[in-house]
């Protein structure tokens, strides 16, 4: 029968959408509360430290707090696009999750379980798209709110991922030149076999680094909620849990970049230097998921360690920099790794 | 123009080179300096539960003393408001009735004895002018209220617990004076 649906696999999806999904939002939880911590740190401050031992409670306090607020609606807004904002925030932040492997097989009851949502083979691009679709969501907040500021965040919001997303994709088709495929599955697959693509793609993932940034709109590329400019920028009008939605997209989106860069660049749930073949496949799933959440908790502590250094850009230099710096040092990147492959596939020796 | 000081360094308005312009160099360095104050000391003390110590002339809140076997030093003599600048202090004298000497040392007292505590300065003049050693500042800080007029503090505010009744409380409000005192 063609249309057989195998419950024992709508389950183990299911299963793994709700963890997948729970522990993002768990992760970007206490990524607030690292953001705090690490701000505290490097400004010899102590930070958070009351609710709870050493402060971990803090969170919960905070989200506590945000859905105790008022919910204000502001009568000139527009209502519904007012309330669709922070919702698809929220939606594109955790859709991304769907394809990234968090782990490799596990075997349990009898069955080959894979510690993906979904292996689409365009995986990638799938990500690229959700990505951008979280920009409508600063978009819409920000015009629906009807307030000057908030429409300005937004405006800078768009222009400044859309310049940013060119020099990404760019500098994303280098890659795939090395790698030869979009499943972000298999990209892993060719890490753990081979080197990390770090090590072909140094230039590469400097500029998506960058540009992750940008699209995170993290310090330096903050722009979009510049206080000292635009009050709040696109979130102004917003209170209660749509703002907590749209603060806590942000570390969402965070935590998922992450774990992208992790996974393009520094071999996904690979552990280095260890051939995961030889040993149990539960545990080595077990260790590779532990080890690509250590990555990722890299990745964050840099994106905080950026913030509490770099100062903002002002909008002409965060321009000049997309279009004048990282889109011709992208082309650069992707011509050249372009002949050296093609260089390679003629039977060149290097 | 001559310069004020000798720490004035001319602008260096030479073209960034190539490694410059990058920024990366720069921002690397940067982030090395931020990094290395994860390692500095921190100077915040965790108030509640540590306190700064304190040097040992601070001045604190006013204490009405009582001697060895709880009677009230104060004679409401009137020469700690004289000697208050900022005229903080308030109050009534009367005189002791039979039957009261275990309440006051002296033949006068005070009846009403008031100190506000918006306009205390805590310079301390009020101890230094007291001959009966009846008011002295202690280590207690930090009186927070709701309402300005509960800052004008009472006699019953004021006075140390009883050392013989309380004698518990009296050691606390006492603090490090006495051995304070004995060491001078």
């Amino acid at each position: 029968m063609l249309l057989a649906i195998d419950m024992a696999l709508v389950i183990e999806k299911l299963v793994l959408i709700v963890i997948v999904v729970m522990a993002s939002l768990v992760i970007a939880m206490y990524t607030t509360f690292a953001e705090r911590k690490v701000a505290a740190v490097l400004q010899d401050r102590r930070g958070p430290n009351r609710a709870g031992p050493f402060g971990i409670l803090q969170p919960l306090a905070d989200g506590l707090k945000l859905f105790f607020k008022e919910e204000i609606i502001p009568n000139f807004s527009s209502k519904a696009l007012f309330i669709l904002g922070p919702s698809l925030a929220m939606l594109t932040a955790i859709m991304t999750g769907a394809v990234i492997p968090w782990g490799d097989k596990v075997h349990f009851f009898d069955r080959d379980i894979s510690l993906q949502i979904a292996d689409v083979n365009m995986g990638i691009l799938y990500v690229f798209a959700v990505v951008s679709m979280g920009v409508y969501g600063i978009m819409i907040g920000g015009w629906a709110s009807n307030n000057k500021y908030s429409l300005m965040g937004a405006l800078r919001a768009a222009s400044q991922i859309i310049s940013y997303e060119l020099a990404m994709g760019i500098s994303l088709i280098a890659l795939l030149m090395v790698t030869g495929t979009l499943s972000l599955k298999e990209m892993v697959v060719a890490q753990q076999q081979g080197l990390w693509n770090i090590a072909y793609q140094p230039l590469g993932f400097l500029i998506f680094l960058i540009c992750a940034f940008a699209e995170c709109n993290r310090t330096p590329f903050d722009l979009a909620e510049a206080e000292n400019e635009l009050v709040g920028g696109y979130h102004v009008e917003y209170s209660s849990m749509k703002l907590g939605f749209y603060l806590f997209a942000e570390y969402v989106n965070m935590f998922i970049s992450s774990v992208v860069m992790a996974t393009l660049f520094f071999g996904g749930y690979d552990i280095p230097f260890l051939n995961e073949a030889n040993y149990d496949q539960n545990w080595m799933a077990l260790f590779g998921v532990l080890m690509l959440m250590a990555k990722v908790v890299g990745f964050i502590f840099l994106f905080m360690w950026v913030r509490w250094t770099i100062p903002r850009f002002r909008y002409d230099q965060l321009m000049n920099l997309g279009w004048k710096v990282l889109i011709p040092l992208a082309l650069f990147n992707m011509l050249l790794t372009g002949a050296l492959v093609l260089l390679k596939h003629n039977g060149w020796h290097f | 123009m001559n310069a004020l000081t000798n720490r004035a360094k001319p602008v260096d308005r030479r073209k960034m080179n190539f490694m410059e312009r990058i920024y990366l160099v720069a921002i690397f360095k940067g982030m090395m300096i931020t990094f290395s104050h994860i390692f500095k000391k921190k100077p915040t003390i965790n108030y509640p539960e540590k306190t700064r110590p304190f040097s040992p002339v601070f001045r604190g809140l006013h204490i009405l003393n009582r001697d060895e076997e709880g009677r009230e030093n104060c004679t409401a003599c009137g020469l700690c408001a004289v000697a208050c600048p900022a005229e903080a202090i308030t109050m009534e004298a009367a005189e002791r009735q039979p039957g009261e000497e275990d309440l006051y040392r002296e033949e006068k007292y005070a009846a009403r004895y008031e100190i506000n505590m918006l306009r205390c300065i805590f310079c301390g003049l009020c101890e230094e002018a007291c001959p009966k050693d009846a008011i002295y500042l202690s280590e207690t800080f930090a009186p927070s209220d709701y309402q300005r007029k509960q800052f004008i503090y009472k006699k019953e505010d004021l006075l140390i617990p009883h050392p013989l009744k309380q004698p518990e409380e009296y050691k606390k409000a006492l603090g490090n004076k006495v051995k304070r005192e004995k060491a001078n």
